[in-house]
């Protein structure tokens, strides 16, 4: 068992945590005092130093991004906080926003500061309307504490930042998708490059990161980078929220250090399987990640790099835990049926292939399948996201990643559990 | 009245006030499209086509603008709902802690299948995907509420209050 000591949620059990005397009180909002005297460029470089990867998915090193804005550009920059969760088998940003609005919205004021932002958005899922109302309540205590707005702290920065809420469309947590839905357009991915550091929200420079990674930043500026870095795996280290979610006794967020086991994250801390089944398979990072084997999954640590070996990803670290009791086919069907309801429509191959997927699997499932649909259901998914290969780091038939998102996991279901897509074939036509 | 945003027929704000903070927010009008759209949803119930050529007009574009952003979010309804909507999420987390059974609960007893609303305009059934609250399934939105880890029992006490 780690010592590790939860940094993110340490506070979250207390009473009226996601007020800003309780912040406070805990030393919240030092590192920003800190960080207004400090040079921006030097506030980027001990992000950069932490090594911090993305939190939303991507796993992009946060101060690198960061860097990517130009310098000498006669352009507003914006800062886009992505509280737009909406992965499948992930709930921590909710958490964060209910119980540490503080702790995230120092975060953002701190990214503002380093890359010139004066004007910044917080883009939430339009679901969560308690949330919303939470954060709004954080900005009007922001904003009478002289966190937010003019001459913040006493400084020369000024800050503003606006709630956005979303309205139901999960492809609006691409970043992309994210900033034509903040334009009042359909949320409708761009082509890449430029990326938005460069162009983004109205054709000017902007970052867009994930509420979790935000709210490491406090931390990491208190602490230190070689804090952080010491924090698991050097290459992708610090605290993570784990959701674990599906066939488990404890389901829940957990607060661990990057590169924990995935046995320990099941067994340990959700309380392992309910009625003594037996394990059967896992997305790790999800639904969006390729499936484990409960073989492959207790025996793999949830590391970027680690989980890359291992052909899937640790994505949104929403880990989904399915059980002997699971049918894959029906359970692959609900995947498939997520990403066709969601697909956008922009790019044929999504558009077409995702219901084309979603038409087969019903038809297997209804005794209508043939011995071709097997060959066809890998055909369509290539179509969609490309061959799988990722020594050669193949992507691309679609705008965004949300091809790979489908095509990944409904191979590996297939590829994993042959037999039980088999078994629903009617017995006449396995014969022939 | 049709919601294809070619009638001229106009949309009369009753938070004008929310309206002027809402344009003074962005740095670009039509960034305030869908905040509007949602404030416009919770006078008006649904987006109709008067308020799609409100909207227009204040952001400054044509309503058929306004009418493509809309068709795009589950969550703007260009038609008029029950007065409660009941999203039962059907995403796989809470499909295997017993969303479905759930649904057919409420088909069973309501007598409405998803996408139906019962005749004396109670309720509105619908399955959606993932609420993200995978960690306390199944989960069901009534309104602007999430309501955690629900049995057919709790459901059915949960709708009792909801008249």
């Amino acid at each position: 068992m780690s010592t590790f000591k939860p940094v993110l949620t340490e506070h979250i059990h207390q009473k009226d945590c996601h007020t800003l005397s309780f912040y406070k009180s805990i030393g919240g909002y030092t590192a920003l005092d800190n960080v207004l005297k400090m040079n921006p460029a030097d506030v980027i470089q001990e992000v950069k130093d932490s090594n911090l990867r993305g939190r939303g998915g991507a796993g992009f090193p946060a101060g690198v991004k960061w860097g990517f804005i130009p310098k000498d550009i006669n352009k507003p920059k914006y800062l886009i906080n992505n509280a737009d969760e909406s992965e499948p088998g992930t709930f921590k940003d909710r958490l964060l926003m209910n119980k540490a609005p503080h702790q995230m919205l120092e975060g953002m004021i701190i990214a503002a500061y380093a890359i010139g932002c004066q004007k910044s958005f917080i883009y939430i899922r339009g679901e969560f309307y308690k949330e919303f109302k939470m954060l709004e309540m954080a900005l009007a205590e922001a904003y009478d504490g002289n966190i937010l707005g003019q001459n913040i702290f006493g400084s020369d920065y000024n800050l503003d930042v606006v709630i956005h809420r979303g309205a139901g469309a999960y492809i609006c947590g691409e970043e992309t998708g994210l900033i034509e839905s903040l334009e009042g357009k359909r949320g409708w991915p761009r082509i890449k490059p430029p990326f938005p550091a460069i162009e983004g929200y109205l054709q000017s420079p902007t970052i867009v990161n994930n509420v979790e990674t935000l709210s490491c930043i406090p931390h990491i500026i208190t602490r230190g980078a070689s804090w952080f870095k010491s924090i698991g795996p050097e290459k992708g280290p610090g605290p993570r929220l784990f959701c674990i979610s599906g066939r488990v006794n404890n389901p829940g967020v957990f607060e661990e250090a990057m590169g924990v086991s995935l046995k320990d994250l099941i067994f340990d801390r959700a309380g392992g399987i309910p009625d003594g089944k037996k394990l059967k398979a896992v997305f790790p990072g999800g639904s969006s990640s390729a499936i484990l084997t409960a073989e492959e999954a207790l025996d793999v640590n949830m590391d970027f790099d680690e989980l890359v070996e291992k052909k899937t990803m640790l994505g949104s670290a929403g880990v989904i835990v399915m059980d002997e009791t699971v049918d894959m086919v029906q359970a692959c069907l609900n995947i498939a049926r997520f990403y066709a309801h969601e697909s956008c429509g922009q790019c044929t191959p999504c558009r077409e292939g995702t219901a084309w997927l979603v038409k087969m699997l019903t038809r297997l499932v209804n005794g209508g399948g043939t011995p071709k649909d097997i060959d066809m259901i890998f055909e369509i998914t290539d179509n969609i996201g490309g061959l799988i290969d990722f020594s050669k780091g193949s992507f691309g038939k679609t705008i965004c990643p949300f091809g790979e998102a489908v095509a990944w996991p409904v191979r590996s279901f297939v590829e994993k559990f042959k037999d039980e897509f088999l078994a629903y074939l009617p017995q006449e036509k396995v014969v022939a | 009245m049709s919601s294809n945003g070619s009638s001229k027929e106009k949309f009369t704000f009753e938070n004008t006030e929310k309206v002027k903070t809402i344009l003074s927010q962005y740095p670009d009008k039509k960034s305030a499209t869908l905040p509007l759209l949602h404030l416009a949803q919770s006078e008006n119930l649904y987006i109709s086509g008067a308020v799609i050529n409100t909207v227009a007009d204040l952001v400054d574009c044509q309503p058929a603008v306004v009418m493509d952003c809309v068709s795009f979010y589950t969550m703007l309804y260009t038609k008029p709902q029950g007065r409660h909507i009941i999203q039962v999420c059907q995403t796989l987390s809470c499909s295997l802690n017993g969303a479905d059974a759930l649904v057919d609960h409420v088909t069973d007893k309501y007598g409405i299948k998803p996408g139906e609303t019962t005749e004396d305009g109670r309720f509105t059934l619908m399955k959606v995907e993932c609420l993200g609250s995978c960690g306390t399934a199944p989960v069901v939105q009534i309104n602007k509420e999430y309501h955690e880890g629900l049995s057919q029992n709790l459901i059915d006490e949960l709708l009792e209050t909801h008249q």
